[in-house]
């Protein structure tokens, strides 16, 4: 009996390596391409890529978990001498953190309105908030398009920024969160004669920071994706951000495309490499439609 | 300044319906309402207000002219044979999609409820797809899939004929399993903490009386999951309509037939400034979500009661 269990147990674990392998397969083989020079991407992907160089390509493509050499030549060259990247980079970043920070600024107020002094009304809002949060971007985009060519905003940063910021799904999940605050905190902090202001600031906010932080991290992994909305929203390239330039990166450049990868990946993996926990709350909380 | 903007938001008229039943306690209640304003000032003016005018447009000619011509512009949509091509391949896309991505991302959970090794490791593993931009791993994907790609050369020895996986009618197979990859991780959480939110006594006890492990799943933990279940479909529905982003990553603004989505035909839509296919496309899709997350609900409410307690 114990050794059928054991033997079951060795199952199991087997189909979960196996898995894991497959997932974490597509980043550690970008990663590791970063590392490899021009001639060794032309060597193993010249089939795919018309790479140009006039070096040895293999007869078929090659996948490999080592690079022959290590070289930071295609870091040298992103960091160094295209400055394209690194505007594109830049552009993703002044894209997407404000959205993140006064998008989160405004759901914590708006959470802590939904949390106060409960009525019918806040909550046929609430629930009109869920309905918004669950539309996708192809009823979404349509209103957000009239509106910044009302402002005349249309191809400016302001018509991600804006809409962005307005978005309700940090909202609604910090609302699930500061409901589950217990009233007697607040209704204490309230008869000794604090304003709703500073219960807000001084005993609901400090007590949701792992909650801000769960929202921000979501919220962020969110916009860092963005597709849809620059392609719309922003004609000019210029402006798009590296998660919509890297795909136009021409294949003679797949080299420094898979260090421009890489580097795009980064800020979103310290985030998830600091906060893993926080992104497993949050995740957790968003589980689930009932305020 | 934020009491008196609490006090104007409380004289805002607003419709019997929406009034409040019971007494109005003070400036309290109006100053939660401040703290509401910003937010609900932004989703009126970027998400509520414009998409009355969408509701309009989808009824009028053209935004010049404005004459009222009803349905036509829905029928004409219907008939469109783009949209329909686009409509037809979301909607085959999700049907195979987001099965799988309920039931894998269970079994996920479950797996990793069972006394492996290594456990908060895997946890790690399954998630980290989530946090990987797709523009990042566009380039590995591209060196599988392609015709002289990795996954035709692995299944050479088998004697299996190389197919240009991107351009061929396995294309939506492929892009199924790049979604997997992505959203696997996020529901598995969901799973994972509805699994560990079920009542401890109830499993022992049913342990007991002598209930196999596969009766307990069946029979007690199942019903536990149930509004899960749901909440994780409506999740991965909707992310279904985001796949959008792997596809144009991967094979931009026009892609092999059988990868034309809904998103393709809103952004032709939108270069030509087509505004009564775009808003009655918008339309069109806003009732069919809220149709479904009405279903859904209603569902949930229905059988998900003697659960939630």
């Amino acid at each position: 009996m114990r050794k059928r269990h054991l033997l079951i147990r060795g199952l199991l674990t087997v189909f979960a390596a196996a898995f894991a392998f497959a997932f974490l397969m597509p980043t550690v083989l970008t990663i590791v391409n970063s590392f490899m020079a021009q001639s060794e991407i032309s060597a193993n992907y010249g089939v795919i890529f018309d790479t140009g160089v006039g070096s040895y390509q293999s007869e078929q493509v090659n996948l490999k978990l080592i690079p022959d050499m290590v070289s930071f030549s295609q870091y040298a060259t992103v960091l160094l001498k295209s400055p394209e990247y690194l505007l594109k980079f830049w552009n993703s970043v002044i894209l997407v953190v404000p959205v993140v920070v006064f998008q989160v600024a405004i759901a914590a107020l708006a959470a802590y309105g939904f949390t106060r002094f409960r009525s019918r009304r806040k909550e046929l809002i609430l629930f009109l908030y869920i309905i918004l949060m669950l539309m996708p971007y192809q009823v979404t985009l349509v209103p957000n398009y009239l509106v910044s060519q009302w402002l005349h905003i249309l191809d400016t940063r302001w018509a991600i920024w804006l809409p962005g910021v307005a978005a309700p799904f940090s909202v609604f999940l910090l609302t699930k969160f500061m409901r589950r605050i217990p009233e007697s905190y607040l209704e204490a902090a309230r008869l000794d004669g604090a304003g709703e202001w500073k219960i807000f600031t001084k005993i609901c906010l400090p007590l949701c920071r792992g909650a801000l932080y769960s929202v921000a991290i979501l919220v962020f992994i969110d916009y860092w994706n963005m597709v849809e909305q620059p392609l719309i929203l922003l004609s000019d390239p210029e402006m798009h951000p590296l998660s919509v330039y890297l795909s136009r990166i021409n294949a003679g450049e797949t080299g420094v495309a898979f260090a421009v990868a890489v580097i795009y990946m980064i800020p979103a993996l310290l985030l998830f490499l600091h906060g893993e926990e926080y992104l497993v709350e949050g995740i957790t909380y968003s589980g689930g439609l009932k305020g | 300044m934020i009491h008196k903007l609490g006090d104007w938001v409380k004289k805002v008229p607003l419709p019997r319906f929406l009034r409040e039943s019971g007494r109005e306690n003070g400036r309290e209640k109006g100053i939660s309402w401040a703290f509401l304003s910003p937010s609900l000032f932004g989703v009126l003016a970027f998400f509520i207000v414009p998409f009355f005018v969408v509701i309009f447009y989808s009824l009028v000619d053209s935004p010049i002219r404005k004459q009222f011509v009803f349905l036509d512009n829905f029928i004409g949509l219907l008939k469109n044979t783009a949209f329909q091509t686009a409509a037809k391949n979301t909607l085959s896309f999700s049907a195979l999609a987001v099965p799988l991505a309920v039931l894998l991302a269970l079994g996920l959970a479950v797996l990793l409820e069972q006394r492996i090794p290594l456990r908060s490791q895997f946890r790690t593993f399954f998630l980290s797809p989530m946090m990987v931009p797709v523009a990042s791993v566009v380039l590995i994907w591209q060196v599988v899939f392609h015709y002289n790609g990795a996954l035709n050369a692995g299944l050479a020895p088998f004697g299996i004929e190389a197919v240009d996986w991107l351009k061929s009618g396995y294309s939506q197979l492929v892009i199924v399993a790049l979604f997997l990859w992505k959203n696997l991780g996020y529901n598995m959480i969901l799973f994972m903490s509805a699994l560990s939110n079920i009542p401890r006594e109830i499993i022992e006890m049913a342990r007991v009386e002598g209930a196999s492990a596969f009766t307990i799943f069946w029979r007690i933990k199942l019903r536990f999951l149930s509004p899960t279940i749901l909440f994780v479909t409506i999740l991965s529905l909707i992310n279904s309509f985001k796949v959008f982003r792997e596809v144009y990553l991967l094979t931009g603004d026009y892609p092999y037939g059988g990868l034309y989505l809904l998103q393709h035909f809103m952004n032709n839509m939108f270069n030509k400034l087509d505004y009564q296919k775009l808003s009655a496309a918008a339309v069109i899709m806003a009732v069919v979500m809220v149709i479904l997350i009405a279903v859904l609900f209603l569902i949930e409410s229905r059988y998900g009661k003697d659960v939630e307690g």
